[in-house]
C-alpha cells in the first residue's frame, strides 16, 4: 500500500505529458477518433432496407462512448494519479521482437520455420543455453505439434520451404 | 441424469478434461480460459456433447488447480486462486502445506457440487422465464450483463466499461449481419467475415501472458515441499463448515452474474469468511477458514456461471464465454429451446460437471504432489511450447494466417491493457455479446418504429435498465462508503 502511494506521488511529480494516464488516454482517443472518422465512410442503406438504424450508427455510438469515458478516466486521474509502472526489461522487447521475426519468416519463408525460430529465440533470450532444450522447444516439440494438427485435425499448413518438402 | 455419460468415450473425455484442467490450473499464467480456447479446435473432432463435457471438466478442474500453486509457491495458478494465497501460503510456511491443500480440495469439491445443484434447479427456471423475453428484453439483459461486469469486476469500473465497449466494437468488424455493408474491413477480404473469437481469446490471454512472463524471468519462487495432502480434521470441519456453505452460496450467486466469475467470488467469499469468523486476526497468517472461504466460492462460481450461459446464452465468465463459443460452433444454440428440445444433452453437461468435481477431488487428493512438480517446468521451456500450440490452434480454425496476426496483435494489446489496469475479460464478454446487443437493439427499433422510449413500456426491459443503473451507481456508492469509513 505504501509502495503504491509512493509510486503515485512519483507520478504526480512528472509533467502531465509524461504521465501514463495522459499517454494511455491520448492513444485511446486518437485511435477512437480515427475509427470514428472511418465510420463516416461506411455505405448508407436506403430507408427501405434500413433495419432500425444505419450500419454506421452503432459503432459510432460505441466510439463516442469510449471517447467520453476515456476523458472521464483522465479527469479522475488528475485527482488520483495512476502509479508509475516499472520500466520494461530487455527480455520483454526481445520477446516482442520475436513476434515480428515470426511474422516476417511466416510470410516470406515458412510457417513451421517461423515457429521454430521464435521458440529457439525466446527460449534463448529467457536464459536457456542448453542445446538439448533449445532443440526440444525449437524442433522436437513443433514437429510433434505440426504432425498432430496435420493428422488429427487434417490441417494443411501454408506452403513454405520446409512445409513443401513435408507435403511432397 | 447421468445416463448419457455412461459411455466409455465420454468417461474418457471427462477423465482427460479433468486431468488437463488440473495441469492448466497448476501452471501460473495458464488457466481454464486459455486452456479452453486452445483446446477448442481439437473439439471439432468430437461430437457436441463430448466437446462440451471436455470444456466444462477443464473449467471445473482448472479452477481448483490454481489452489495447488497458490498454497505451494504463493502464486495463484489462476486469478480465481488469488485469495487462496493469502492464507494458503502462510499455512504452508508453517509446515502445514498438506493440511492447507486438503482444506482447499474439500472446500472446492463441496463448492463445486453445491453449484451444480444450483445449476440443475435454476437453469431450467431461468430458461422458462426467458420464454417471456423478446428482442427488447434481450437487449436490456445484455446491457445489464455488461454493466454488472463493469461494476463488480476487478479494477476500475470505467476502464471495465471501456474494455466492454471495445469488445462490442470488435464484434462490429466485417459485414453487417443485417445489411451486408462492410464495416472496419479496410479492404482486407479476410476481415469481411469478422474477427474470430479464438484469435482474440488466445491473444488476450495466452500471448499477453507470454509477454508478462517475459518481464518476470528473473523472479524466483520459493517452493514449499509437499509431503502428502491431508484430509481436514474433525476440528477443521467444525471450524469451517459454515464458511464452506456460505461461500458456496456466495460463489454460486456471483457466478450467475456476468462478471469475472471465480475471481470476484473468491475475494467476496474470503472477506465474508473473515467478517463472520471468531478469529479474524488469524486471516492472512494461515487461517484455515480463509482457505475454505476462498476455495469454496471460486469453485461454486463455475456452476453458477453456467446458469445464464445455458439458459440465456449470456456468459457468466470468460471461461463460460469459451464454452458458449464451443456450443455455437457445434451447432447448439443455448436458451430456452435447448432445455425443451435437448434435455439429454443438458443433463449430460450437469452430470459431467458433477463427476468432474468428484474426479478432481480424487486427482487432487492422490496426485497433488505430482501436479505440484509441474510448477517446476521452467518458463523458458514452457512458453515457447505454448506459443507453438497457440499459433497452430489459432491457424487451424479457418486455416488463415490473418487469424495468427490478429492473435499476436491482441497479445500485445492485452499486455498493455493489463499493464495499465484494463481487464481483458470485458473485451471477451463484449465480443461475444456484441452481436446480441446490436441485433436486438436494431430489431427492437424496427418493432418500436424507431421510438426509443418504447423500451420503457416493457416491464422486464425496464427492470433490467433500472438494475443496470444501480449496477453503475454501485461502485460510486461503495467508494464513497469506503472513503467515509477511512475518514
Amino acid at each position: 500500500m505504501k509502495n503504491v502511494q509512493k509510486q503515485k506521488r512519483a507520478n504526480k511529480s512528472l509533467p502531465f505529458f509524461f504521465r501514463d494516464e495522459f499517454k494511455v488516454s491520448l492513444v485511446i482517443i486518437i485511435i477512437s477518433t480515427a475509427l470514428l472518422i472511418t465510420t463516416f465512410t461506411f455505405d448508407i442503406v436506403p430507408p427501405i432496407l434500413n433495419r432500425g438504424i444505419q450500419p454506421a450508427t452503432f459503432p459510432k455510438a460505441l466510439l463516442v462512448l469510449i471517447i467520453v469515458m476515456t476523458l472521464l478516466i483522465y479527469y479522475l486521474a488528475t485527482k488520483n494519479p495512476w502509479k508509475v509502472e516499472k520500466k520494461l526489461p530487455k527480455s520483454f522487447y526481445l520477446t516482442l521482437l520475436s513476434f515480428l521475426i515470426f511474422l516476417v519468416i511466416s510470410m516470406t519463408l515458412d510457417f513451421f520455420l517461423a515457429i521454430s525460430a521464435l521458440s529457439i529465440f525466446v527460449s534463448y533470450c529467457w536464459g536457456e543455453k542448453r542445446i538439448f532444450y533449445l532443440l526440444l522447444v525449437g524442433i522436437i516439440f513443433p514437429v510433434i505439434v505440426f504432425i498432430f494438427f496435420e493428422t488429427i485435425l487434417g490441417l494443411r499448413f501454408p506452403p513454405g520451404i520446409i512445409t513443401n518438402i513435408y507435403y511432397s | 441424469m447421468m445416463a448419457p455419460l455412461f459411455s466409455s468415450k465420454l468417461l474418457l473425455v471427462l477423465f482427460f478434461g479433468t486431468l488437463f484442467g488440473l495441469i492448466l490450473g497448476v501452471l501460473p499464467g495458464l488457466g481454464p480460459t486459455t486452456g479452453g480456447a486452445l483446446i477448442l479446435p481439437f473439439t471439432m473432432t468430437l461430437d457436441p456433447l463430448s466437446a462440451i463435457v471436455l470444456l466444462t471438466s477443464i473449467y471445473c478442474a482448472g479452477t481448483y488447480g490454481g489452489a495447488i500453486t497458490a498454497v505451494l509457491i504463493n502464486t495463484p495458478g489462476t486469478p480465481a486462486a488469488a485469495a487462496t494465497c493469502l492464507d494458503g501460503y502462510p499455512l504452508a510456511q508453517k509446515g502445514e502445506a498438506g493440511r492447507a491443500l486438503g482444506m482447499a480440495t474439500v472446500s472446492s469439491t463441496v463448492g463445486g457440487i453445491f453449484s451444480v445443484i444450483i445449476l440443475v434447479f435454476f437453469a431450467p427456471i431461468l430458461a422458462q422465464l426467458a420464454y417471456e423475453f423478446g428482442q427488447p428484453e434481450y437487449f436490456a439483459l445484455a446491457i445489464f450483463g455488461l454493466t454488472m461486469l463493469a461494476s463488480i469486476g476487478e479494477g476500475s469500473p470505467i476502464k471495465n466499461l471501456i474494455a466492454g465497449a471495445f469488445g462490442i466494437l470488435i464484434s462490429t468488424v466485417g459485414k453487417d449481419f443485417m445489411t451486408s455493408i462492410d464495416r472496419f474491413t479496410f479492404g482486407i477480404n479476410e476481415l469481411t467475415e469478422g474477427i474470430g473469437f479464438i484469435p482474440v481469446v488466445v491473444g488476450l490471454f495466452a500471448m499477453s501472458e507470454m509477454l508478462t512472463q517475459s518481464t518476470l524471468i528473473n523472479q524466483i519462487f520459493n517452493r514449499i515441499a509437499l509431503k502428502a495432502i491431508k484430509l481436514p480434521t474433525k476440528e477443521d470441519y467444525k471450524k469451517t463448515w459454515k464458511t464452506i456453505l456460505r461461500s458456496s452460496g456466495i460463489g454460486s450467486f456471483i457466478g450467475v452474474l456476468p462478471a469475472e466469475g471465480g475471481t470476484v467470488a473468491s475475494l467476496i467469499g474470503y472477506s465474508e469468511a473473515k467478517r463472520f469468523s471468531k478469529n479474524p486476526e488469524e486471516f492472512g497468517k494461515g487461517s484455515i477458514e480463509g482457505i475454505a472461504g476462498a476455495e469454496a466460492a471460486n469453485n461454486a462460481a463455475t456452476g453458477g456461471a453456467m446458469v445464464p450461459t445455458l439458459a440465456l446464452g449470456i456468459p457468466g465468465s470468460a471461461t463460460t464465454a469459451v464454452i458458449l463459443t464451443g456450443l455455437i460452433i457445434h451447432g447448439v444454440r443455448p436458451g430456452p429451446d435447448l432445455f425443451r428440445e435437448q434435455p439429454d444433452f443438458l443433463y449430460g453437461i450437469f452430470g459431467a460437471m458433477l463427476i468432474a468435481n468428484i474426479l478432481f477431488f480424487i486427482f487432487g487428493f492422490f496426485g497433488a504432489k505430482i501436479f505440484a512438480r509441474i510448477t517446476l517446468v521452467p518458463n523458458k521451456i514452457l512458453w515457447p511450447m505454448i506459443f507453438a500450440v497457440s499459433v497452430c490452434g489459432t491457424y487451424s480454425l479457418n486455416q488463415s494466417i490473418i487469424d495468427v496476426w490478429i492473435m499476436l496483435f491482441f497479445g500485445v494489446l492485452g499486455f498493455f491493457m493489463r499493464r495499465y489496469g484494463f481487464s481483458v475479460v470485458p473485451v471477451i464478454i463484449g465480443l461475444i455479446l456484441g452481436e446480441l446487443v446490436e441485433g436486438t437493439l436494431r430489431q427492437s427499433l424496427v418493432i418500436f418504429d424507431g421510438n426509443w422510449f418504447m423500451f420503457l413500456t416493457r416491464p422486464i426491459a425496464l427492470t433490467f435498465f433500472i438494475l443496470s443503473l444501480i449496477a453503475l451507481a454501485f461502485p460510486l456508492i461503495r467508494s464513497k462508503k469506503l472513503k467515509r469509513k477511512y475518514d
